[in-house]
């Protein structure tokens, strides 16, 4: 739980030095007490095999590193102290000197002195004036030729006791011992430590360390240092209040905790059925236990995001020298934490937002100053939990994105079609930067350029079940916002049926659910050349049956359940047979033989026992044919509220209920033809029309219905349409109106996008394109 | 002299090595798993583990058992340290057969059963067929 403790504390101090100072002491001392523990076995062993340079070369390093943090963290003495140490280690171990049952007696007293004074430390948050005079003169003595032995006597006498004593200490009183011991054995005049000890600060704690602790450090202090012999309750050191722990062992027992829920769900669900009232009693509690073991266990996972940004203020440092910006970083909420594996998926694409963020968010002074801004730009990251989940949010003050420019570059790319990005939204445009391939920096520069682009940040996110978005307003910042779950393990999810079987779906992806009974889904449930939408408050929501996706059977009419998700960007409604319930679900992987299925997420096992499969939402939307990058797809919803200058649209039926609009503008005449005027030159069906041969265009057929022609006696509605040049008939079942819309409700379709105009969805005809695929009537001119 | 777990699949003998085999337990309800190889009969609960479960039939080229045709389950260990579920007819005796009854199975054996049997084991009557369980659980082709 100690965190990040196998780092080195040096790399630790070096690189955050906006952390707290008592962060970094107390895992120094985590850290130091086991080296200590781990020196005292070496020495032993070294008496045995003197002349093995491994376990020297081990000693020298961990006197080393206690020397090298210690001389970093200001302990002038313990620097001291380990400094003649090392010196002498050093020797042994180039063979200048030999080790003697004298010289490992010094390295042992060395051993313990370092042990005292990493002891008042912790008491003291300081030194407290103690001092080592005595051992290092007698280190020295030695480092000068003296005998070991001889300088050793004195030592061995006073320190014997403590040296045997220690490893058989009962456990509650370390401290008290070892800092009662050199007081009043060490017959150097040290300053009494009991009696220089300033009150000191509260002691530094860990974050993840029991609050607990961080009170006993609180109450009477005084006391606390020197607990009289009658046995005054010492507090516990920070070495004895946490421990290290296999990450393997935590897995196995979330494992186990996951197991205890899933037995416990099962345990519920029969609890129910029957009418034992002890029974219900003794479950309700093992529930409630169950529960707070759950949470306990997550709990010792989990670790602090400031693990992972504390190497941030490094990053952003060098980043804004090399750049010759004015950075300052500011960390709101860095005791949120999270579990350890989400926080290692989320440290790379973490440290590239905020690379992202200096190298194009922020500007230079001179840049910033024209535009009226403090030459100093400001990052600030802020972690908060919300909702069962952990939100990060980057925010720089810089230049913001510019959407015009994003469209430019996504248009030039060939990413979007022109036409869809001038449709776009600001904030859809802004979006764009996630597609592969896109990089917004006109230069490829070191820093943000290096091939891994938003989409491999998102990609990453999503990875962990998490989702990403970009908040900008050009010339005042941008704020990327990152949603993740806390845990991976065990998650909410809705449970859905769908030909009889059960299925789950994360309900991180879940917006909103619609229920219609049978009358209603015959016919609130429209198509689009036959995708199904639903008008979800005025937008049209694309529709996945989940049977079709599945391959099952397909669905009796009835009533109709859509389960609303969110799936990167885009939405849809997910047709499901009957929604049952919400449970707490343990993820669990899929057999090799079906990892290759990006349907399914996983596994889980329901309260009953059964097996159910996890949905992957974005994979099923993207196996529908969404095209959840581009919006390029059928059934992408492409909501666009702001090109909402009105167009005059005439509105047609096309037969079997569908209508169709087509832009008045390109509309010359309405005329009504008897069915016999029609001719065929070559494939084309044409009509002689005011001296000119008109080319007929049946428009059901062009939509793609087909279908029943009108009887062969009644006359022939034609829209008599222009594109460029080009006269062209355009044959209708009938003519509805002609409305002004603003078309804003749309849904794009490959060639023909819909609309909702006038509570109906209708097509939008592109005469120019059914223009173009005429054959060519290169006789047009003829004349009759 | 190793012993082999035996039991039939369509009338015919098969046998896996007796560590291998984790357990056997009577049909289990599966829970079906769309789009997934034709194999995989499906997913189930072994005491809160969930083990994918292999049709042998299906493994094996053969026609489908009755709806009411009986089933075992042999869940066993492959290489990779996973349980998976064999579904065979029935369930028959530990054997310990010679070593030297076995064989490489001739050319003419279907290359669906080749493909997983690794020897072909003379036993007094009739042949045991030695399924090889890392390659029957392995190269399923998606539905």
């Amino acid at each position: 739980m100690s965190n990040s403790s196998q780092d080195n504390p040096a790399d630790t101090a070096g690189s955050s030095p906006l952390a707290g100072l008592e962060d970094i002491v107390s895992e120094f001392l985590i850290e130091s007490h086991e080296n200590l523990d781990q020196l005292d076995r070496d020495l032993v062993a070294l008496e045995q095999d003197p002349t093995s340079r491994d376990l020297l070369s081990g000693v020298f390093r961990t006197i080393h590193t206690i020397k090298g943090t210690s001389g970093f963290l200001g302990f002038g003495t313990l620097e001291s102290v380990t400094h003649v140490g090392e010196s002498l280690l050093a020797r042994l171990r180039d063979g200048k000197l030999t080790l003697t049952p004298g010289t490992t007696t010094i390295l042992l007293d060395v051993v313990d002195a370092v042990r005292d004074l990493l002891a008042t430390i912790e008491q003291h948050n300081g030194e407290a004036g103690a001092a080592y005079d005595e051992l290092v003169a007698r280190v020295q003595h030695v480092l000068d030729g003296g005998s070991a032995d001889e300088a050793a006597a004195p030592a061995a006498e006073t320190h014997a006791e403590p040296a045997a004593e220690n490893p058989a200490e009962p456990a509650a009183e370390p401290v008290a011992e070892e800092v009662a011991e050199p007081v009043a054995a060490a017959p150097v005049p040290a300053p009494e430590p009991v009696a220089a000890a300033p009150v000191p600060a509260p002691a530094p704690t860990l974050a993840a360390v029991p609050s607990a602790v961080e009170e006993e450090h609180h109450e009477a202090p005084v006391a606390q240092v020197a607990p009289d012999a009658a046995g005054g309750e010492p507090r516990r050191s920070v070495a004895d209040s946490t421990i290290r722990v296999d990450v393997g062992l935590l897995d196995s027992l979330m494992t186990m905790v996951g197991e205890l829920v899933l037995t416990r769900n099962q345990m519920l669900q029969r609890a129910a059925a029957t009418e034992n009232s002890e029974l219900a009693h003794t479950t309700h509690r093992l529930n409630l236990i169950v529960g707070e073991l759950q949470e306990g266990v997550m709990k010792t996972r989990l670790q602090p995001i400031d693990n992972v940004w504390s190497k941030l203020p490094r990053v952003v440092r060098d980043l804004s020298v090399q750049l010759g910006k004015h950075v300052d970083l500011k960390m709101e909420g860095r005791e949120t934490e999270l579990d350890k594996t989400i926080l290692e998926a989320i440290r790379d694409p973490l440290t590239h937002l905020v690379r992202n963020s200096i190298d194009h968010g922020i500007e230079g002074p001179e840049t910033r100053a024209a535009a009226g801004k403090t030459e100093k730009g400001t990052l600030t990251l802020r972690a908060f939990h919300e909702g069962g989940q952990v939100n990060l949010e980057i925010s720089d003050d810089g230049k913001g994105i510019d959407p015009a420019a994003l469209k430019a570059k996504a248009i030039g790319k060939g990413l979007v079609t022109e036409e869809k990005a001038a449709r776009m939204t600001d904030h859809e445009a802004v979006q764009l930067i996630f597609l592969p391939g896109f990089s917004t920096a006109a230069a490829v520069t070191n820093v943000s350029g290096r091939g891994v682009g938003m989409d491999v940040v998102r990609t990453n996110i999503e990875k962990i079940g998490g989702t990403i978005d970009i908040v900008t307003a050009h010339g005042e910042g941008t704020t990327v916002r990152v949603r993740i779950p806390l845990t991976l393990a065990i998650i909410p999810a809705l449970v859905v049926t769908s030909a009889e079987h059960r299925y789950a779906i994360p309900q991180v992806n879940l917006l909103e659910l619609v229920r219609l009974d049978a009358e209603q889904s015959k016919v609130a449930i429209e198509t689009v050349h036959g995708a199904p939408v639903y008008r979800l408050r005025g937008k049209l929501l694309p529709l996945v049956d989940l049977r079709e996706q599945l391959g099952l059977e397909a669905r009796e009419p009835g009533a109709t359940y859509i389960v609303v998700l969110q799936a990167d960007n885009q939405e849809y409604g997910l047709v499901v047979d009957d929604i049952l319930d919400t449970e707490e679900i343990v993820v669990k992987p899929l057999s090799s033989q079906l990892r290759s299925l990006s349907t399914y997420s996983g596994a889980t096992i329901m309260g009953d026992g059964s097996v159910a499969l996890i949905l992957d939402v974005t994979a099923i939307a993207r196996s529908s044919g969404m095209n959840l990058e581009s919006g390029e797809d059928p059934s992408v919803a492409n909501i666009d509220l702001a090109s909402a200058e009105s167009t005059s649209v005439l509105v047609v039926d096309v037969g079997s209920g569908r209508r169709a609009a087509i832009p008045v503008a390109a509309v010359d005449r309405l005329e009504e033809m008897r069915p016999d005027r029609v001719e065929r030159a070559g494939q084309q069906e044409v009509v002689q029309y005011r001296g000119q041969i008109l080319p007929m265009v049946w428009l059901a057929n062009e939509l793609g219905t087909g279908g029943a022609f009108a009887d062969p006696d009644s006359s022939l509605r034609v829209v008599v349409c222009r594109s460029e040049d080009q006269l062209l008939g355009v044959v209708v079942d009938d003519i509805l109106d002609i409305v002004e819309s603003d078309l804003a409700v749309r849904i794009e379709n490959g060639g023909s996008d819909s609309a909702v105009v006038q509570e109906h969805v209708t097509e939008l005809v592109d005469i120019a394109a059914i223009a173009a695929r005429l054959t060519p009537a290169p006789s047009l001119a003829w004349s009759a | 002299m190793s012993q082999f777990c035996t039991f039939t699949v369509g009338g015919h003998l098969f046998g896996v090595p007796v560590e291998s085999v984790q357990e056997v337990l009577r049909a289990q309800e599966v829970t079906r798993v769309p789009l997934a190889p034709r194999e995989v009969s499906g997913l189930l609960n072994l005491r809160g583990a969930i083990v994918t479960s292999i049709d042998l039939r299906r493994r094996l080229g053969m026609a489908d058992r009755e709806p009411d045709g009986k089933s075992v389950n042999i869940v066993v260990r492959t290489a990779d340290g996973s349980a998976v579920s064999l579904v065979a007819d029935e369930i028959g005796d530990v054997l310990e057969p010679p070593a030297d009854s076995f064989e490489t199975p001739p050319e003419t054996v279907p290359a669906s059963v080749r493909a997983v049997v690794e020897r072909v084991c003379k036993l007094e009557k009739r042949l045991m067929l030695l399924l090889d369980t890392h390659r029957a659980v392995g190269g399923l082709e998606a539905a």
